[in-house]
């Protein structure tokens, strides 16, 4: 999995002086580029790195921001941390709940959405806030929701 | 009249672009320093403008370091803690998206003061842009002779790396910061050592904040006296506040240190939603709410400790009066238990029971006992875990049940939130 990675990597390394750092942001690169990270990449790392696998998997284990799980092809984290809960964020969990019909943590039948809540996205002065996979959606309200959910399912269509 | 300097560039299109900094006398800071300033010149500077650090605990940034030891034989290195994560908080981001060139020119100062040849700049993966901005900013910086090799034509050799965060508040302690650089779970440790002697490798170590770098060339550009003529003698400076909750003008404001709170948030942000403030959380989510009646405290270290608050990363949280005190106490402590690193009992256990409590009160099914056993546990995770994190929750939890513990008992006696 980690094959036409190898010249990044190598970058990774030359930034610190220990190998056990170039963990995290290999961890980084090999989730961005095949996705989740299962099967064998936590033991191709190690190896890479020449590091003990439970070294990996110390750290894909603790940081929320490492799937070990598959997730659908949009991301949903939607913040109800104490600004986007004043701002009403727990009717737009409700909106999306409902819209895509899954509980918060699950993910579509047909793989195409995962709906998570996650802690303060930085954003609290347009609350209420969701990120789909890298990109911020803020002052979120019912029909800016559905727009885009409805934006996001045409984009698979088409 | 209060001049911006933070916030200054930020509306000017392009203002990320080294190009648009320059323009706006970027980087001749960096170069009065390196050609004017020995490191320890450039210390007492620092000790002198009295800035104090801008990530929470408000530590005088020039002693911090002076605490750096000389000749040990080893490199020492230089950190940027742009793990912004705490809940209200969004002033570092809007400095690495709009002006991450005013960032980097503070580390390099600082990393001059220092003698540090390496920096690490920690940044929540969440903040996508922002780490794209900042990646973006040191090529160019690279490719102006910013960065690397002789800086400037001088001695003076510095490279700076990005370490991107994978979702833990924790990082933003920063013994865990650096376990995480060095590729652990973020788990804090005691101090003594403290990191300037034996931190990042074992190697000495100073930890700043994105805005406290984002101060200095600005010190140096306007002189020490600038700085102290602005906001209160103990910890002057420019300020930024972040403005959210229920209040009409949500946004980032630049105003001076130890503005009142009352008028920062009736004045500036146009007072709340409802037209009535019930309390305001003053320093992000582990800062202890301050009720309607206290608000003429000034926003700086001092004023808002004596206040029994503090002023932490300075997100101002407004709650006005349609806004639920035990929920927001509720939805504080989930915050805390989710993202407690687990190593100390009192906090990991402790916020997960109180956790409990919560959200059997919020649901309505408290029962008269409730209270005093929040109490308890708040009692019993205060100042008995490493880091800071379960002192937060048990004093921003302890606030809520001292100036609302009427909306506690009405939970009770109502058997249901009266709000919702």
């Amino acid at each position: 999995m980690l094959t036409g990675l190898e010249e990044q990597i190598d970058i990774i390394k030359s930034r610190y002086p220990t190998r056990r750092s170039a963990i995290m942001p290999t961890l980084a690169l090999a989730q961005a580029s095949e996705g989740p990270l299962r099967g064998n990449i936590l033991k191709e790392i190690a190896e890479v790195l020449d590091v003990p696998e439970i070294w990996v998997f110390e750290i894909a284990s603790f940081y929320t921001m490492f799937h070990t799980e598959p997730v659908g092809k949009f991301h949903i984290k939607l913040c109800t941390n104490v600004s986007c809960l004043l701002c009403e964020a727990s009717q737009i969990r409700e909106q999306l709940e409902d819209r895509l019909q899954i509980s918060t943590g699950e993910t579509t039948a047909d793989g195409l959405f995962t709906l998570s809540t996650v802690e303060c996205l930085g954003s609290c002065d347009t609350a209420p806030v969701m990120m789909v996979n890298r990109d911020y959606h803020e002052n979120l309200n019912a029909k800016r929701v559905e727009d885009l959910l409805s934006q996001l399912m045409l984009q698979v269509k088409d | 009249m209060f001049d911006k300097v933070l916030l200054k560039n930020m509306e000017t299109p392009g203002s990320h672009l080294i190009t648009s900094y320059e323009a706006h006398g970027g980087y001749e800071s960096l170069a009065k320093v390196l050609k004017g300033y020995s490191p320890g010149d450039l210390i007492e500077l620092v000790k002198d403008a009295n800035l104090k650090g801008r990530g929470g605990a408000g530590f005088p940034t020039g002693l911090k370091w002076s605490f750096v030891p000389k000749d040990t034989g080893k490199p020492v290195y230089l950190c940027c803690n742009a793990d912004e994560s705490e809940p209200g908080t969004f002033k570092d981001r809007a400095l690495m998206e709009k002006d991450p060139h005013m960032m980097i020119e503070g580390m390099l100062i600082a990393a001059y003061a220092i003698g540090a040849e390496i920096s690490y700049i920690y940044i929540r993966g969440e903040y996508t842009l922002s780490i794209e901005r900042v990646e973006e900013a040191l090529k160019q910086a690279y490719a102006k002779g910013l960065l690397g090799k002789n800086i400037l034509s001088t001695d003076f050799s510095h490279d700076i790396y990005v370490h991107l965060g994978a979702g833990a508040y924790i990082c933003g302690e920063e013994t865990a910061l650096l376990e995480s650089i060095e590729g652990r779970r973020a788990q804090p440790k005691l101090k003594p050592p403290f990191p300037a002697v034996a931190g990042l490798y074992e190697c000495p170590t100073v930890i700043n904040n994105v805005e406290t770098f984002a101060c200095l060339p600005h010190i140096i550009e306007r002189g020490v006296e600038w700085f102290r003529g602005i906001g209160p003698d103990a910890s002057p400076g420019p300020k930024l506040y972040c403005l959210s909750g229920r209040v009409r003008k949500p946004g980032l404001y630049e105003l001076p240190m130890g503005i009142s709170l009352r008028e920062l948030v009736e004045n500036h942000a146009g007072g709340a939603r409802s037209g009535t403030i019930k309390a305001v959380i003053p320093g992000g989510v582990s800062a202890p709410m301050i009720p309607e009646c206290d608000l003429d405290v000034g926003m700086d270290f001092d004023s808002l400790a004596a206040a029994g608050s503090m002023l932490g990363s300075a997100g101002v949280i407004v709650l006005d009066d349609a806004a639920c005190v035990v929920r927001v106490a509720m939805c504080t402590m989930d915050f805390f238990n989710e993202e407690s690193c687990g190593k100390c009992t009192p906090c990991r256990e402790g916020n997960d029971w109180a956790s409990k409590v919560l959200h059997r009160l919020e649901a309505g099914a408290g029962r008269r006992e409730d209270i005093d056993q929040l109490e308890f546990l708040c009692e019993g995770i205060f100042g008995n875990s490493f880091c800071a994190l379960g002192d937060a929750a048990a004093w921003s939890l302890g606030a809520a049940l001292k100036h609302f513990r009427g909306e506690f008992e009405r939970h009770i006696d109502e058997g249901k939130c009266p709000f919702h």
